[in-house]
């Protein structure tokens, strides 16, 4: 499937789609119809906007305030010129605030699909994605499903799978929620290193189970927009 | 920036407040560029007062969130208070995520209020939390609150709880560098605040905005203790190697504080059994008293003492045996 796919990252605080992304520090211009996005290739399938291409310095933390963070995000969503998409992800920090709360609303006149929620296993991490349930909920945003992140580690020497973040709590949220639970991706150094050095995982391990895991989910989810 | 500027709200706090092209049409236009929205904050006096009798304040800080800052919040917090003659107190500002109430086994706990304000809720007699968790009727309830009302929260946690005499108040923060950040340094701008504890990861996506947080901390001429990198590689049960989970790829906290000549105040490696502790809102310490986790935590406590006390031996805590 080859999609063209933008992805909106609105975690102002802390941007980490540039860095995973590997597009280093390109600056941001502007056409006719709004903000040019940063392309990830030539082929300009994968599109980006973040607030990480807007700082000089990559070290200067963004000290603002909601009103101020509510209005980056309103011009993120109308004032970049995405073009032509058939998939924008928005990249959300923690919490249920400004930042949420903003995106929504920017985001009303378009359809939203609705919100993949992701946790890792143990019971402190449920426990706030549970509030965050609430919030699509209290919003109306459609819940596509949940994720379970960091979900089990196998160790490289012996295969040894241990829970360092315990274990099960993305499913048991979704059956407590009556969510869908899309799957798990385990803990995989691999993937770590990749995501550091802006890697393409999925090409870099084709044969890795995080990838079939990935692959999997990303299917699944796929068919649930068609479907829609 | 190259982001235009007149797009949007300068901050009510901000020289152009009111009276950049962005204020017009805006319904605090008017107030904002009378100065009334940059005078002092009266509570700011008010919880100078009330906290003259909080020895020593901590902010526990992170750019980046899931690294462990309530885990290690928590935990600092038992160490101190296995001290029993230390009066130890944890307030949680994460008002959207708030973790502590779990951590530190009060789920389910309600506040009272008495005549001298909000009773916080106590894990042991030397040791208590407030948190929002404990207004909340529901695992279920959102925060769903934007900045003015985070704000206002924090205030009164800190204006309205009771917290009596205390040698240490920890600060539990959500990741980022927003409201609730600048909001907990300013309310604390009329007290002495000892510095900011800042934990990471060893990865680089970490560290990237760690530096973030540090920056913060100097913008608002907060001293920061030290750092500390968690989730430091991982011994496997069975064959005992180790594994670099989150790989330091830039040289993790280790390169990063001595770049910025800062204090690496430890390391603490991944131990499945930390995060069923705080699953279960037991304190590690008691039950894995032997986990490397722990010496990490004790080394890390002691160089947090000094710190406090140059000239002091650390007294606390064989704290696996409280």
């Amino acid at each position: 499937l080859a999609a063209t796919v933008g992805i909106l990252d609105i975690d102002l605080c802390g941007p980490s789609i540039p860095r995973m992304l590997s597009v280093g520090r390109p600056d941001v211009h502007q056409c006719d119809l709004g903000w040019v996005p940063v392309y990830t290739d030539a082929e300009k399938s994968l599109a980006l906007m973040s607030i990480g291409f807007l700082l000089d310095d990559p070290d200067d933390a963004v000290v603002w305030r909601g009103p101020k963070k509510t209005a980056l995000i309103g011009q993120f969503v109308s004032d970049v010129a995405w073009g032509e998409l058939d998939v924008l992800l928005v990249d959300t920090p923690p919490g249920t605030s400004d930042e949420h709360l903003a995106v929504l609303e920017n985001l009303k006149k378009h359809k939203v699909d609705g919100a993949i929620l992701v946790t890792t296993p143990q019971a402190v991490s449920t426990g706030d994605v549970r509030r965050e349930i609430t919030f699509c909920k209290k919003t109306g945003l459609r819940i596509l499903g949940i994720v379970e992140n960091m979900s089990g580690f196998a160790c490289p020497h012996c295969s040894e799978c241990t829970n360092i973040f315990s274990k099960g709590g993305g499913e048991d949220l979704a059956k407590l929620t009556g969510s869908v639970f899309l799957g798990s991706v385990p803990l995989d150094p691999l993937l770590s290193a990749s995501i550091e050095e802006g890697k393409d995982f999925i090409q870099s391990f084709p044969h890795s189970p995080t990838f079939s895991a990935i692959t999997s989910i990303s299917h699944t989810l796929l068919n649930s927009l068609q479907a829609a | 920036m190259n982001t235009p500027q007149s797009a949007y709200c300068p901050g009510t706090q901000s020289e152009k407040a009111g009276k950049s092209t962005a204020c017009q049409g805006c319904p605090n236009q008017t107030l904002c560029a009378s100065g009334a929205t940059k005078a002092p904050d009266p509570a700011i006096a008010e919880i100078g007062v009330k906290l003259s009798t909080v020895k020593h304040k901590i902010l526990v800080l992170s750019g980046k969130g899931g690294v462990g800052k309530s885990t290690f919040s928590a935990h600092l917090a038992h160490a101190l208070a296995s001290d029993i003659n230390k009066e130890v107190a944890v307030l949680d500002i994460d008002i959207c995520g708030p973790s502590i109430p779990r951590i530190m086994g009060l789920e389910g706990e309600q506040v009272h209020q008495s005549g001298s304000g909000w009773s916080p809720v106590y894990v042991e007699d030397n040791l208590a939390v407030m948190s929002i968790g404990f207004l909340l009727s529901s695992p279920d309830d959102a925060v769903i609150w934007r900045g003015p009302k985070k704000n206002g929260m924090i205030k009164q946690f800190l204006r309205d709880v009771d917290w009596g005499q205390l040698d240490y108040l920890i600060v539990d923060t959500p990741p980022g560098t927003s409201d609730e950040h600048l909001s907990i340094v300013q309310y604390l701008s009329a007290t002495h605040i000892d510095g900011a504890v800042i934990i990471t990861t060893p990865q680089e996506v970490s560290l990237q905005d760690v530096r973030k947080e540090i920056r913060f901390c100097q913008k608002v001429k907060l001293p920061i203790i030290g750092v500390v990198e968690n989730m430091s590689g991982f011994v496997c049960p069975k064959c005992k190697n180790t594994s670099q989970i989150f790989p330091a790829t830039s040289g993790g906290a280790e390169r990063m504080c001595s770049d910025l000549n800062l204090p690496l105040l430890g390391k603490i490696p991944l131990d499945p059994r930390i995060g069923r502790s705080c699953d279960e809102g037991r304190s590690f310490f008691n039950e894995v008293p032997d986990s490397p986790a722990t010496k990490a935590y004790h080394s890390i406590v002691q160089s947090e003492y000094k710190y406090k006390n140059p000239y002091g031996t650390y007294q606390g805590c064989e704290f696996s045996n409280s």
